[in-house]
């Protein structure tokens, strides 16, 4: 079984902003995926997924609700829309704005013991 | 039940309204997650294909309590290969539904792949109508 990590723990490791989701980031996940591709996304079956992505558009936050993604990552400090925030928010998906490179943010997030899905 | 709704060529903001309606009454239903999700990722890259490819589209509905079958019809180009449209990385996408993180060649085959029937058929110069069904119980 994957090592399990808090939502809040991810932000706070990354030192990025909870934008949407606020009171889900107790929340625990195992294990994290990164794409700007969509489709790749939608081919996984793992559960307690964060998706990393440098991708900020209306799409990355149907993918997430269609997949059961319940926490996305954006990277070298992408801002989520408003659109964006008002479906995350109806599909309890918590929207997290990284300053970092998506390189980086993977470094930290493996070194902390999320693990790959594959 | 039936359901239908519009899909808008080009219009990727509404891509996946269809999925994400389908999806709440799924769950209502109280259908096994891991069949929704096989279902609405079906559906998704099936709106998604009619937002990039085609002019205009429906998206039919209709859930028993054994199955759901699924029409995704639009007007369009049309498919002149169908067979090749199903290889995994053939793609006829615009740059535009590149950057919208689609367009790889992947949707038909991850439709097929999330249902447990699939029927397509395409005229080129009028349209294309993807059928999907899938069995709610495992």
């Amino acid at each position: 079984m994957a090592t399990s990590i808090k939502i809040r723990k991810i932000a706070e490791l990354l030192e990025a902003q909870v934008v949407c989701g606020v009171d889900l980031i107790e929340n625990e996940v195992r294990y994290a995926f990164a794409s700007d591709l969509m489709s790749d996304v939608l081919t996984l079956e793992s559960e307690h997924l964060v998706l990393i992505t440098g991708l900020t558009n209306m799409q990355t936050v149907r993918t997430a609700e269609m997949a059961d993604i319940n926490c996305i990552v954006f990277v070298r400090g992408k801002k989520v829309t408003p659109e964006m925030i008002d479906v995350a928010s109806e599909n309890n998906t918590v929207l997290i704005e990284c300053k970092y490179s998506m390189f980086r943010t993977i470094g930290m997030l493996h070194d902390a013991g999320v693990s790959p899905v594959y | 039940m039936k359901f239908s709704y519009e899909v808008e060529g080009g219009n990727f903001a509404k891509a996946g309204n269809a999925a994400s309606n389908v999806k709440k009454v799924l769950k209502q239903l109280n259908v096994d997650p891991k069949i929704i999700k096989r279902i609405v990722v079906a559906l998704y890259e099936g709106e998604v294909n009619v937002v990039a490819h085609a002019y205009k589209g429906m998206v039919l509905v209709d859930i028993d309590p054994s199955r759901i079958h699924i029409r995704i019809e639009d007007e369009g180009p049309g498919i002149p290969d169908i067979d090749l449209a199903m290889q995994v990385g053939y793609s006829t996408a615009s740059a535009m539904v590149r950057e919208m993180g689609f367009g790889a060649g992947m949707g038909l085959p991850n439709m097929k792949r999330n249902a447990d029937v699939i029927d397509i058929s395409s005229k080129v110069g009028e349209g294309t109508v993807v059928e999907l069904t899938t069995k709610l119980t495992s």
